[in-house]
């Protein structure tokens, strides 16, 4: 018993941080982490130093110089006197143009081929597997210049519109043009226009907002909204009397009259492309290396989502459908209503990866000279000032900050889809 | 590309400071061969032939150093740079000498710390546009869309030029001169602007070269030469006195069919400077006395001109600014003495 008791209280010697297991996997851990930031650190001393023997300088006092050049597909204002901060704003711009086009696309085409990948139909599942295996086993660089090659060897020259008879006539009422430089689609104007806000003065990172398309997010949004209401009311209804009342032509004017109103308050037309000099003036101009870019893009990720979502429905246990179709629900329903919802919590974490990928993907942009991130900061702007260190540590920033968020979103999403556990 | 730019960055100093023990010239003569860094390819300038040997203007001036250093002018390894990638190949050390048709510049010499040995052309920028657009001049150029070559100055004084013109266009920013000239004879861009040497090399290649006519308007001062990394002085003497030696063998008229009769010895001291048979030039570079036969034995600067983009070839440029300055051009050497 006494042995029992003198249990030894024993302080702490140095040897337990190797013997005991209770400190043991601490230790390690502790060395290891030492290791790495002394290699790290090495790294990052090495670099400076010999940068510093090259009498190079870390510094980005680059960004405020004027950036010289020119960039054709933009979204805000800009000329060769701004600053390369203001160039590379406007790359972050196109590159999330981009990226949010594709993965919109990519989803709904993504999520259309992996369900049709299902079907009984033998030609219909072939068709997608070939599509799927066609995509996603090609490197897609060569998708990129692929569609690219394409758009520019296929589609007429804009000297094409010209001359009678001409060689090559716009489309939908002339006033759609498919050229081999890009597509013009005409745009909306508003004679009464609210103007823009100015942002940020006259700095870098001044941004335009333009009151009219607020005007109009702010019918659409308050449009669907009150739909939600009067859809929410017809369920209640419904559960108490068991009778559903007919609501889809009070929803469907809610939403579409306060934007009508709107666009006639405005004074809504549209502005269409017409063929002036060199090139066609006015519209909507889609360079086709977005284009080429965004195709490429959205049917290479695409493929990948299909797959996922293939899998994700595989993984809802037949039985599921049996007992939905032992209710008497419709296949397609039973799709929507029973299958799709719980898949969804099986897609959307890999999901989550695919847009990922897309996004970083779009910094191939340059091979078809699209000004995105990488062809502005990491491209001219690294050329031009020779500031490569600076210029690629700041596009990696960039790149995780967007990632990070579109994470961050996402995960928001599917915490919100996932399976509630009380 | 992106990542070997990174990389290349990174090790930018590992090498500089390994490199700043050991000369250029030791280096290379211990591997044997000198590696050069060239265009992706234009013909005239740098570009390989149906057999895969490089040949052109600016390779001329590679095989003239190795020559020289080396004494056989076909120990050159040729790496072929995209306008992008050149100045990390050479601050790198993946290159020891650049002969790329690069422009000289403030910032590449002083911020990129790079040494331009010399200027082998001089060129300016130009534009090139199919005849049937009937255009006269660049300033009848409102609103087309150019292509241009990224990470080049043509970019930079493009921008200025119709800036100060006040006129707009629309620029298709490509990475090699192959891509720009498929996007230009497609149609997708209106003009095609580079060097005016780049031009006639490019327009040459066409299947109708007639089709194609370059504008009046030359806008930017393009001196191109060969350049070096800046910290070893030795090496960048050496490729410097190399093209010297080109230059003023034409001057002097020191060509390649008269050069082992020259070397003999004549009753021009520069000759015999410049030959080694007196005096000791040779030696101060650290190279033995006869490394300016040696790289004189390709031809001298006229010859190379005139074999690879005179107008005796395809491409057909005239002398104009590069000829010598005693026949009204700009080509002048400092004197061997």
């Amino acid at each position: 018993m006494t042995a029992i008791s003198d249990t030894p209280k024993a302080g702490f010697r140095l040897s337990m941080l190797i013997y005991d297991t209770r400190y043991r996997s601490m230790t390690i851990q502790i060395i290891a982490l030492i290791g790495v930031l002394t290699a790290f650190g090495w790294i990052i001393n090495n670099t400076a130093q010999n940068l510093d023997d090259l009498g190079m300088k870390l510094g980005f006092s680059f960004l405020q110089e004027p950036s010289s050049y020119d960039i054709n597909q933009r979204l805000l204002d800009y000329d060769s006197r701004d600053s390369h901060l203001r160039a590379s704003f406007l790359g972050v711009l196109n590159t999330l143009v981009v990226a949010v086009l594709g993965c919109i696309t990519a989803t709904i085409v993504g999520v259309f081929v992996g369900v049709l990948r299902l079907s009984n139909n033998w030609i219909v599942a072939k068709l997608m597997a070939f599509y799927v295996e066609g995509f996603r086993n090609v490197p897609v660089l060569l998708w990129i210049v692929l569609s690219m090659t394409i758009f520019i060897e296929t589609l007429p020259q804009p000297r094409d519109f010209r001359g009678d008879p001409p060689a090559a006539s716009m489309v939908l009422n002339d006033s759609v043009a498919f050229t081999n430089r890009g597509f013009y689609i005409p745009e909306p104007l508003f004679s009464n226009s609210l103007g823009n806000v100015h942002l940020f003065g006259e700095s870098s990172l001044r941004f335009d907002i333009s009151l009219d398309l607020m005007a109009f997010l702010v019918a659409l949004i308050g449009g669907i909204l009150a739909a939600r209401f009067v859809k929410r009311r017809a369920d209640h209804i419904q559960e108490t009397t068991g009778v559903r009342p007919v609501t889809w032509w009070q929803r469907l004017l809610l939403i579409v009259v306060p934007v009508a109103i709107v666009f006639y308050a405005l004074g809504l037309y549209l502005g269409y492309p017409a063929l002036k000099g060199f090139n066609f003036q006015g519209g909507i101009y889609a360079r086709n290396s977005l284009i080429a870019l965004w195709l490429a893009l959205s049917l290479y990720t695409a493929a990948f989502i299909a797959e996922t979502v293939r899998g994700g429905i595989l993984a809802i246990s037949q039985g599921q459908t049996e007992a939905a179709a032992a209710l008497g629900i419709r296949p397609n329903r039973i799709m929507s209503l029973v299958v799709l919802p719980q898949a969804l919590r099986v897609i959307i974490p890999p999901l989550i990866s695919q847009y990922l990928n897309l996004t970083k993907n779009s910094s191939l942009a340059i091979a078809v000279g699209y000004m995105d991130i990488t062809g502005t900061l990491g491209g001219i702007t690294l050329n031009q000032t020779g500031r490569a260190l600076e210029s690629l540590m700041l596009l990696m920033l960039i790149y995780l900050i967007i990632s990070l968020s579109i994470s961050t979103v996402m995960n928001w999403y599917n915490n919100s889809v996932s399976l509630k556990e009380r | 590309m992106k990542k070997s730019v990174f990389i290349g960055a990174l090790t930018v100093a590992g090498l500089a400071a390994g490199m700043a023990s050991a000369g250029t010239v030791d280096d290379i003569k211990a591997k044997g061969f000198l590696q050069c860094g060239v265009s992706t390819g234009l013909v005239g300038f740098a570009a390989p032939d149906a057999n895969g040997n490089w040949d052109g203007f600016d390779v001329s001036i590679c095989r003239a150093v190795a020559a020289a250093v080396l004494g056989d002018p076909q120990a050159v390894k040729f790496t072929p740079t995209t306008g992008k990638t050149r100045f990390t190949a050479l601050a790198s050390g993946e290159v020891d000498l650049l002969a790329r048709n690069t422009t000289w510049t403030f910032s590449r010499d002083v911020d990129l710390k790079f040494t331009f040995v010399g200027v082998n052309y001089y060129d300016g920028q130009g534009f090139m546009v199919p005849k049937e657009l009937g255009v006269a001049s660049a300033k009848d150029l409102d609103g087309a869309t150019v292509c241009i070559q990224t990470g080049t100055t043509t970019e930079l004084n493009l921008a200025d030029f119709f800036r100060s013109n006040n006129i707009s266009y629309e620029p298709v920013p490509i990475e090699t001169n192959a891509e720009a000239q498929q996007q230009y004879l497609a149609g997708a861009c209106d003009v095609y602007t580079t060097d005016a040497s780049g031009l006639a090399a490019t327009r040459a290649t066409f299947e109708a070269p007639d089709d194609h006519t370059l504008l009046p308007e030359i806008i930017s001062k393009e001196p191109l030469g060969p350049l070096v990394r800046h910290g070893d002085d030795q090496w960048a003497d050496t490729v410097r006195w190399t093209l010297n030696a080109l230059i003023t063998a034409e001057e002097l008229g020191v060509t390649s069919a008269n050069l082992a009769e020259m070397s003999k010895g004549t009753n021009n001291p520069e000759i015999n400077r410049l030959l080694g048979t007196e005096g000791d030039l040779g030696a101060m570079l650290g190279l033995d006395k006869d490394w300016a036969q040696r790289a004189l034995a390709g031809g001298n600067y006229g010859e190379i001109f005139e074999r690879n983009i005179g107008e005796s070839t395809a491409i057909g440029l005239a002398r104009g600014l590069n000829g010598q300055w005693t026949a009204g051009g700009l080509i002048y050497s400092p004197p061997f003495r």
